[in-house]
């Protein structure tokens, strides 16, 4: 604890975001990567194998390469401005919730007092890139990813901050640490798992995995993967991202495996116990040592993110798109009255206990 | 202009929204938004353009434009000879290549009066549905493509993949086959052949379940398919449209049954029709599920053609091609055959020469897509997309 309060806060926080900044590049060309892999798993072939040697594995490297070197396209109609500004914010608005998500129990940017509404609320500027993506671009089809993005993102927002209430009346606290403690001590002490350390009793235990459930399947649609691509729906509109061309494309590409991430490593951290072990022996107190407990808190930490990307393109792989009529129809007739109900009765429960 | 602006169309096509959504195109031009959707798009299986106006993501109108892959087929017919024209043939409709050859040597055939051998007549039929499956291979996974789903477009291709490599070894070609000619084959079957065929066949049977399980049956994919984009009978008839999309439609018309050629009444097959088993009777669903049935039908066939095979003696199966067509039957015809995707009709006029002196080539896929801006007012763009994948079209046999 004594080393990480020495050091100036503005050189932690300098630090910080550099250190993020590698992990998201890091992290997104290993998870191109594995998307490659996992669709060839699921469809009985090799993926990638040549480039760099063990199964491919510098292959996204050497398209990140290509993508840089292209030549930058930008169509005679467009809107220049909104159009070269569009893949920043996007970029930018899924970095910046990675400043609240605890990698472990010491290594979070800022744990601010309203770190998962910060989350909430930094993510939603993405719809605005998207929809200026789309506008910008002076084409049809990408307009029609733009109103699609606009439509399902704004509608799937609810349901994803109702289920993400549930973990927030059981613990009392909207700071990602505070949530995250609340779940030591085994995978029994998982909020998932009705949390028995929170407040309320083991009766919840039904509505917090309905809770997560919604999570996950809203926040397919939040990132537009699979079943609820429809703002890419590369086979009927191509999708917003139509006229973007080399890194600009890639700026999209980089945000859509950061949002993956961020949604993944918000469940955890709000579902699936955070950095915590699933055992408590798995874990090191930092008492013991503190670069070992946030070394192996950090492992389970992207160890649970990656189980949830990996299902997300397993999910990607297996399952077609939805029409946009019935995307909405799940959004407002079957996932926002469940998480009603599921907060309702879980406030309830939270009072009387 | 706001009090227009009442077009609030409930989803899903019924004939008086479809009436309704024609008229208010019509009325209102530079109202609504006029999309061009192709000729380069992923969903219109080449080079069709269809332009389409829409009110959001609602189609009021769609319009087919066709002719970027006309390669005047009919017109090259005239100048090359009676044979040359078999791989020409080929190049229609190059996911069934097979039956095209078919379709041009039967038509030639019983113009000249020409008889094949029973054996030829059998490898023909062996072949021809061994082509149909590889048709229905692709039409299935190109259509799961549309859908949104990747990997049965790749297992299907798979699948598809074995029938290709038992053309290569058959006749050496995969796509463009030539291998009917008039009055015989180009090869006879190699050794050891129909045994690669039975084993094909064995592989091939549970892999239809499986689609089924994987693709057919999937709830997401259902409810994209069930009471979309549905094609009446009368609506079928009317617009000619024949092949999977008329069976989808309840008619059970097959012309290996009801017309029968290359022995074909010989064979016990049955022919599947769409029942509404999702939705409506003639649904994209119906029109999907049909050519899941006759990749099983066909697979029936396949194994008892093998069997007489494995039982008739060898012969030349060049015998009865004539020594020369310098000199052929003056005369006209028109013949029809059970294309994948429909009918597909020679009206051949020939003078007596080397050459044709003209030839009509009806084919099915251009009858097919007719009926779409008839089906398109009242979708969504989505369900266009669904569309035009379940009538099945190849832009080389719609352009010609």
């Amino acid at each position: 604890m004594n080393l990480f309060h020495q050091i100036p806060l503005e050189i932690r926080w300098v630090v910080y975001v550099v250190a993020m900044i590698v992990f998201v590049s890091l992290f997104a060309l290993f998870a191109i990567w594995l998307e490659r892999k996992v669709a060839a798993w699921a469809q009985d072939r090799m993926g990638p194998m040549e480039t760099g040697g063990f199964h491919g594995w510098s292959q996204t490297i050497a398209d990140m390469i290509k993508l840089l070197l292209k030549e930058d396209i930008i169509p005679d109609a467009a809107d220049r401005g909104l159009f070269k500004l569009a893949p920043y914010i996007v970029f930018t608005s899924s970095f910046a919730a990675f400043a609240v998500l605890p990698f472990a129990a010491n290594l979070i940017g800022s744990d601010l007092n309203i770190g998962i509404y910060y989350i909430v609320a930094v993510s939603s500027l993405v719809v605005i890139s998207i929809i200026m993506a789309g506008w910008a671009s002076n084409n049809k089809w990408s307009l029609y990813g733009g109103m699609r993005a606009a439509s399902q993102m704004i509608s799937y927002e609810i349901p994803v901050a109702l289920s993400l209430l549930v973990p927030i009346l059981l613990v009392g606290s909207l700071s990602m640490q505070d949530l995250v403690k609340v779940q030591a001590g085994g995978f029994w002490n998982w909020t998932i798992f009705g949390n028995a350390l929170g407040r309320g009793s083991i009766l919840q235990l039904p509505f917090t995995i309905v809770a997560f459930i919604i999570y996950f399947w809203a926040s397919l649609a939040e990132v537009n993967r699979v079943p609820f691509d429809l703002p890419e729906g590369e086979s009927e509109i191509i999708g917003f991202h139509v006229e973007y061309s080399a890194m600009r494309f890639g700026m999209f590409f980089f945000a859509e495996f950061a949002n993956m991430f961020l949604v993944s490593g918000v469940a955890v951290a709000l579902f699936l116990g955070g950095w915590h072990a699933p055992f408590p022996f798995l874990e090191v107190s930092a008492e013991t040592s503190l670069i070992w407990c946030n070394v192996i808190g950090t492992f389970w930490f992207i160890g649970k993110a990656l189980i949830l990307v990996f299902i997300q393109m397993w999910l990607r792989w297996t399952l077609p798109r939805l029409r946009v009529d019935q995307l909405m129809h799940v959004c407002w007739k079957v996932f926002l009255p469940f998480s009603f109900a599921n907060v309702l009765i879980v406030s309830l429960l939270v009072v009387i206990s | 202009m706001s009090e227009k602006r009442e077009l609030n169309l409930p989803l899903g096509p019924t004939p008086e929204k479809m009436q309704a959504a024609y008229a208010a195109a019509d009325q209102m031009p530079g109202e609504f938004m006029h999309v061009q959707m192709g000729p380069q798009h992923p969903a219109t299986h080449g080079v069709l353009r269809v332009e389409i106006e829409t009110d959001g993501e609602m189609i009021l109108k769609g319009t087919p434009h066709i002719g970027y892959l006309h390669r005047c087929f009919e017109k090259v017919a005239e100048n090359i000879t009676w044979p040359q024209i078999v791989p020409f043939t080929d190049r229609l409709d190059y996911c069934s290549s097979m039956n095209n050859n078919l379709g041009w040597s039967l038509a030639c055939e019983k113009l000249f009066g020409i008889e094949v051998s029973e054996r030829v007549q059998t490898i023909r039929v062996l072949a021809a549905e061994l082509n149909r499956i590889a048709n229905h291979c692709v039409a299935l996974g190109s259509y799961s493509l549309d859908i949104g789903a990747w990997t049965p477009f790749l297992l299907l291709f798979q699948e598809r993949e074995h029938i290709l490599d038992l053309f290569e070894e058959l006749c050496g070609g995969r796509l463009l086959l030539n291998y009917i000619w008039i009055g015989g084959l180009s090869h006879d079957i190699p050794d050891g052949w129909l045994k690669k065929v039975r084993d094909f066949t064995e592989y091939m049977k549970p892999k239809v379940p499986e689609l089924n399980q994987l693709l057919s049956y999937n709830k997401i994919f259902t409810e994209r398919l069930a009471n979309v984009a549905v094609i009446p009978a009368d609506v079928c008839l009317q617009y000619g449209v024949t092949g999977p999309n008329l069976r989808g439609a309840g008619v059970k018309w097959d012309l290996r049954k009801s017309e029968p050629y290359s022995g074909y009444e010989t064979y016990d097959f049955d022919i599947p029709v769409g029942t509404g088993e999702m939705g409506q009777v003639g649904d994209a669903f119906d029109r999907y599920m049909v050519r899941v049935h006759e990749i099983e039908q066909s697979l029936r066939i396949i194994e008892q053609a093998a069997g007489r095979l494995e039982k008739m003696p060898g012969d030349d199966v060049q015998a009865a091609i004539p020594r020369t067509f310098a000199k052929v039957p003056a005369g006209e015809i028109y013949f029809r055959t059970e294309q994948p995707k429909g009918e597909l009709g020679f009206y051949i006029v020939s003078n007596g020469k080397s050459k044709p002196q003209r030839v009509k080539c009806r084919a099915p896929s251009f009858s097919n897509l007719c009926v779409l801006s008839k089906v398109a007012p009242g979708l969504l763009i989505a369900d266009m997309v669904a569309l035009i994948g379940s009538i099945d079209i190849v832009l080389g046999d719609v352009d010609r």
